[in-house]
């Protein structure tokens, strides 16, 4: 398994050219906004219940900032991570280079991993740098040590979802736009395909609900480690990984 | 080195190559030759591992290129028609990348770039941007990636199209230097090219290999007869039937009729010279012989006469470009 040097090469890739800088900017400048949201919010409930003792017992620092910073990390993850690994197959197939790549002596199964690993890496850094946010919050208050690292795991796991339904679809097209589109649009639908299970009731009710991407996300941010959730992420991101060798297996039919 | 079995490829209803079959021997450079949507490049997609055929078989270097394509691909160097490269990479980090993939180790790869690089005439060019560099350059740093492996076999799929005259003569002898330590296929549509590189053509035209072997031979069994031009000033029927009366000469044909003086050629048995009659004949009839040239049968019109038929040998020069 030659995954190593693909792996560096589509590391390069990213951050020789803008979208790396890009995507890491943006995403830091809106998490970066929304944490200043909400933590100025919870400064000014706090100065409140300074009067109102009864307030100040409902207060504490972990639920009222990172369970909410976690939840808008989530949304612009939903936003940002199509842009992450729409290049990653439908750059290569319009450019031609997906034919000399796949005639080299590595197998298909070692491309995509080498992709997937280098989409992960890179978001595996956008999450590192969030890191800064509560490290903020523990200058000034105590954090509950639990809450944060199963938060994270939930985001890590979350994007990786993300990051596999994404090279799957870039692995179907040749248009970055196309790949971007399709990956949000698929994301956003598994996000919100919850919501029916409250009119749907019944069996499929609870089916409904066990995809939804959102639902599993909220135990992680409540500091809840539920082995049923990181299953249900990892089945996912296998599944979408398991599609995505398919449909560079079928390309090759195709031509 | 290569050898190809029934080979057939399908795309959807569309069949783009049909029972093609050949061999090519090590140490060999063959050219692949067939007007656009023949199946060449098909038939080196399917060689190169990149696609696998609707039916029969293809060995690469001992090895099928379905059943065991990772020994394949090992021994092989492959250049698309498009010269696929990263346009956001530099030179050699590129060919680092490339040899690092097919699995060079790290000293032998930092010598294999070098050596590559040098090969190609790109060594001033290592540390541009590939993105910016000029189409011959790019065609080279294309070669170079499929050298770098020392492969046994090279596939190249029009390796000097778009360069200029110069870039074109600079591959040629690249590709010429190449050969003897590697097995070398290359499809190309300048068929002079192919006269100057290759030892031995393979013809194909509508997904069907129409015609093989050594240029030589292929001229002497599409053409059996020798050609002698000739222009002379004299009546025309009266030159044109005394000169078919000659011995040795097969045919005559009039080529450009033009009031009184014509352009005739006169066919006759390979390895029989007739321009000696021909000259003794306008002497004796005092007709002013203005040329008289021995007319080379080209691979060019083996190509056309197999490609365009028959009919249009005469309008060849338009059928080539047109077809090719």
């Amino acid at each position: 398994m030659r995954v190593w040097p693909i792996f560096k090469k589509e590391m390069r890739l990213y951050f020789t050219s803008p979208i790396a800088w890009v995507i890491l900017t943006i995403f830091l400048f809106v998490a970066g906004y929304f944490f200043y949201n909400i933590f100025a919010f919870y400064t000014l409930a706090s100065m409140q219940s300074a009067m109102n003792p009864a307030m100040a017992r409902e207060l504490n620092v972990t639920d009222s900032v990172m369970r909410p910073l976690f939840s808008n990390i989530s949304v612009i993850l939903l936003l940002l991570m199509p842009l992450v690994t729409m290049r990653l197959f439908a750059e290569e197939r319009r450019s031609g280079t997906i034919e000399l790549l796949l005639t080299y002596p590595v197998r298909d199964g070692a491309v995509l991993v080498a992709k997937y690993l280098a989409a992960l890496a890179l978001y595996g850094v956008m999450l590192a740098l969030t890191l800064v946010y509560p490290l903020l919050v523990m200058y000034f208050a105590r954090l509950e040590w639990g809450v944060l690292v199963t938060g994270y795991i939930g985001l890590l796991l979350m994007g990786a979802t993300f990051l596999a339904v994404g090279v799957f679809a870039s692995s179907l097209t040749e248009n970055q736009i196309v790949a971007s589109i399709t990956t949000f649009g698929a994301l956003l639908i598994f996000w919100v395909i919850g919501w029916s299970a409250d009119y749907v009731g019944g069996a499929w009710g609870r089916v409904l609900s066990h995809v939804s991407l959102l639902e599993h996300f909220d135990s992680f941010a409540k500091g809840v480690l539920d082995t049923k959730d990181v299953i249900y992420y990892l089945n996912f991101t296998v599944l979408a990984l398991f599609l995505t060798l398919r449909s560079l297996e079928a390309r090759r039919w195709k031509g | 080195m290569i050898e190809v079995r029934n080979l057939t490829k399908h795309y959807g209803p569309v069949t783009a190559i049909r029972d093609v079959s050949f061999a090519v021997a090590p140490g060999e450079v063959v050219g692949f030759l067939g007007p656009n949507g023949a199946g060449k490049s098909t038939t080196m997609r399917i060689l190169s591992c990149f696609m696998p055929a609707s039916g029969g078989t293809a060995r690469v270097a001992g090895y099928d290129v379905f059943k065991e394509s990772m020994e394949v691909r090992k021994r092989i160097g492959y250049l698309p028609e498009s010269v696929p490269l990263y346009a956001d990479m530099r030179v050699a980090p590129y060919l680092d990348f490339v040899a690092e993939v097919k699995g060079l180790g790290r000293s032998e790869r930092r010598r294999r770039v070098a050596e590559a690089m040098e090969r190609c005439l790109i060594t001033d060019v290592q540390g541009r941007l590939i993105g910016k560099l000029s189409k011959g350059y790019r065609q080279r740093v294309g070669l170079a990636q499929a050298i770098i492996n020392d492969p046994h076999v090279l596939i190249l799929d029009e390796p000097t199209i778009g360069l200029d005259p110069r870039q074109i003569t600079e591959i040629r002898s690249l590709i010429k230097s190449l050969a003897g330590e590697h097995t070398v296929i290359l499809s190309t549509h300048i068929l002079p090219e192919v006269s100057m590189v290759c030892g031995s053509v393979i013809i194909i035209n509508k997904g069907a290999i129409v015609a093989q072997g050594p240029i030589d031979t292929l001229v002497e069994q599409f053409f059996p007869t020798a050609r002698v031009q000739v222009e002379i000033l004299g009546p025309t029927p009266a030159v044109r039937e005394s000169m078919r009366r000659l011995p040795g000469v097969l045919d005559v044909q009039e080529q450009a009729p033009l009031d009184g003086h014509g352009v005739y050629l006169v066919e006759s048995a390979r390895g029989r010279d007739v321009r000696g009659e021909i000259f003794q004949l306008a002497a004796q009839q005092k007709w002013e012989l203005r040329e008289l040239r021995r007319v080379g049968m080209t691979l060019e019109e083996v190509f056309i006469r197999i490609v365009a038929g028959e009919e249009t040998v005469e309008t060849g020069a338009e059928a080539v470009e047109g077809g090719a």
